[in-house]
């Protein structure tokens, strides 16, 4: 019961943000309301046992991705995004589309036989995690770990000066001296 | 905790609460001495602030407000700032503007949660317990980028930017610098990391190896950038910014970020102890008699040696900040991070 009331809960701080986030005339606010939803997501990790992926999605969304969406966001200076006309007719693909892919997601969700584990109190998962990663899934942690780092190389040198052009005689901001 | 749970247990007889009850009950109760705790430190260490600021300027700091050496004037400080008049700018946007101060507040006080004061007594014995402080520690971030934005003026915003950048990117080398500590633990959890430094001072972390120490070093720089103190105040550079993200902020808002200020202060103290200095354990083993005690007066001299690196260093620049931060602090904390692996397995302690 009190489970139940628990998920409503976390359900509706995922959902009514989540709302505003795409209906939100202002940016800004979109931004801020994205917040809420990444912790009602948070929360129902938490809520399901999954406390390594509860943390993690606060860590990487909140603190990481969330942030930096607010910067760009802020940095932009749109303040109201216009209305680009159209009226009803388009809302109507995207709509189609939608319904389509909830009704879709609806019926393989409710037409599968789920395996159901019963769990009891749920347990640490870090350490299971952690041993995965090293053992079992080595290859693909270190395949995204390269790809983390090309896009690291890649920022750095983007942002990289022209040579020739010394910004205030720091000019050791030009090597790629990227640490991963 | 448990002990917490006995005893409310034992109050209202064995059988008459439900487990979720007593949790409520438990964990509510735990919350409430937590703030407390963080209200009279924030009280305590504003005073004590002034005076370290007052002896390495030579000068004497609050004197009259009560009787000795001005004790009361954090308290006078307190009430003064409980009257105010709680004002919201006519162009700010009300919403976020009043929920920015609670949620870095709220950012501050989550993290209390998973300290380890004494053995058994840790409100969330949380098995990610020093993941969970970091990760928590980002709605700080968020709140301050809410503040500077939604007050709608341009120090604030600047306020706001700076600070989100400075913590953003010092939380890398903050989270770095403890994950040596990790490895040699082989847990996340912040109590089975006190544990592991029982015995004496020579087994604190801090003095394991030198990767060790060096990575105390770069923990206690990028804990003085992470709470916009220091010379790393650039948020609120008072003469470029007025007062960074709070300047349109008056009264209780007002107190509340000042609150959480000195909360994380005490915070990443209380963290550089009980990761870095042995917990609750007393220098030398046998005088372990106030575990609890130990670890908040190593937590204090923590903060006193943050305020006089304050009030000795000048503020540096923008781009020296960054500067430090990506191409000195990173690298530095990554060479640890192998180095203190190497050492691990060279000295045969691998695998614990």
């Amino acid at each position: 019961m009190t489970a139940d009331l628990i998920f409503y809960a976390l359900a509706l701080l995922t959902l009514v943000p989540a709302f505003w986030v795409v209906n939100s005339r202002n940016i800004v606010h979109a931004g801020f309301n994205l917040l809420f939803t990444l912790l009602g997501v948070a929360g129902l990790f938490a809520w399901l046992g999954a406390d390594f992926l509860a943390v993690t999605q606060l860590m990487v969304y909140v603190g990481g991705v969330l942030v930096l969406v607010l910067f760009t966001v802020m940095m932009t200076r749109v303040p109201r995004a216009e209305g680009s006309g159209g009226g009803a007719a388009r809302y109507l693909a995207p709509g189609v589309l939608a319904l389509g892919v909830f009704a879709l997601l609806f019926k393989v969700s409710s037409g599968t036989q789920w395996a159901v584990v019963e769990t009891g109190e749920p347990l640490p998962t870090t350490a299971i995690i952690g041993a995965n990663f090293m053992t079992n899934y080595i290859f693909p942690f270190e395949y995204v770990s390269l790809v983390l780092l090309v896009a690291l190389i890649g920022a750095a040198i983007l942002i990289r000066e022209p040579k020739g052009i010394s910004g205030d005689g720091d000019s050791e901001a030009g090597d790629a001296e990227v640490q991963s | 905790m448990e002990i917490l749970t006995d005893l409310i247990r034992s109050w209202f007889g064995p059988d008459k609460m439900s487990d979720q009850a007593v949790f409520i009950t438990v964990a509510s109760t735990m919350a409430t001495i937590m703030f407390i705790v963080m209200a009279l430190c924030a009280l305590i260490f504003t005073w004590a602030e002034r005076k370290v600021a007052g002896f390495i300027q030579s000068r004497y700091g609050p004197m009259r407000t009560g009787r000795w050496h001005g004790w009361a004037q954090a308290v006078a400080d307190m009430l003064k700032i409980l009257g105010k008049e709680d004002i919201i700018p006519a162009e700010a946007n009300r919403f976020f503007f009043s929920f920015a101060p609670i949620l870095v507040l709220l950012g501050s006080l989550l993290a209390w949660a998973a300290i380890p004061w004494s053995p058994g007594f840790v409100s969330a014995d949380l098995d990610l317990g020093l993941f969970y402080i970091f990760a928590v520690s980002s709605l700080v971030i968020v709140g301050l980028l809410m503040a500077g934005w939604s007050s709608n003026n341009k120090w604030a915003l600047y306020g706001a930017a700076r600070g989100a950048a400075q913590m953003i990117s010092y939380e890398i080398p903050l989270a770095l610098a403890c994950i040596p500590v990790v490895m040699y633990t082989g847990s996340l959890n912040t109590t089975d990391i006190v544990i592991a430094q029982q015995g004496g001072m020579l087994n604190w972390f801090v003095f394991r190896n030198p990767f060790l120490f060096v990575a105390f070093i770069m923990y206690f720089i990028a804990s003085i950038a992470e709470t916009n103190r220091g010379p790393f105040d650039m948020p609120e550079t008072e003469s470029e910014l007025v007062a960074g993200y709070h300047t349109e902020y008056t009264g209780m808002r007002f107190a509340f970020f000042f609150l959480s200020e000195y909360a994380n202060l005490f915070l990443v103290s209380l963290i550089a102890a009980m990761v870095f200095l042995g917990g609750w354990w007393a220098p030398i083993p046998g005088l372990d008699f106030a575990p609890a005690l130990t670890f908040i007066i190593k937590g204090v001299l923590m903060v006193l040696l943050n305020m006089w690196v304050r009030w000795t260093l000048p503020r540096v620049r923008v781009d020296q900040l960054m500067h430090l931060c990506w191409k000195v602090m990173i690298p530095i904390s990554l060479i640890c991070v192998v180095g203190a692996g190497i050492w691990m397995m060279l000295s045969g302690q691998a695998g614990a």
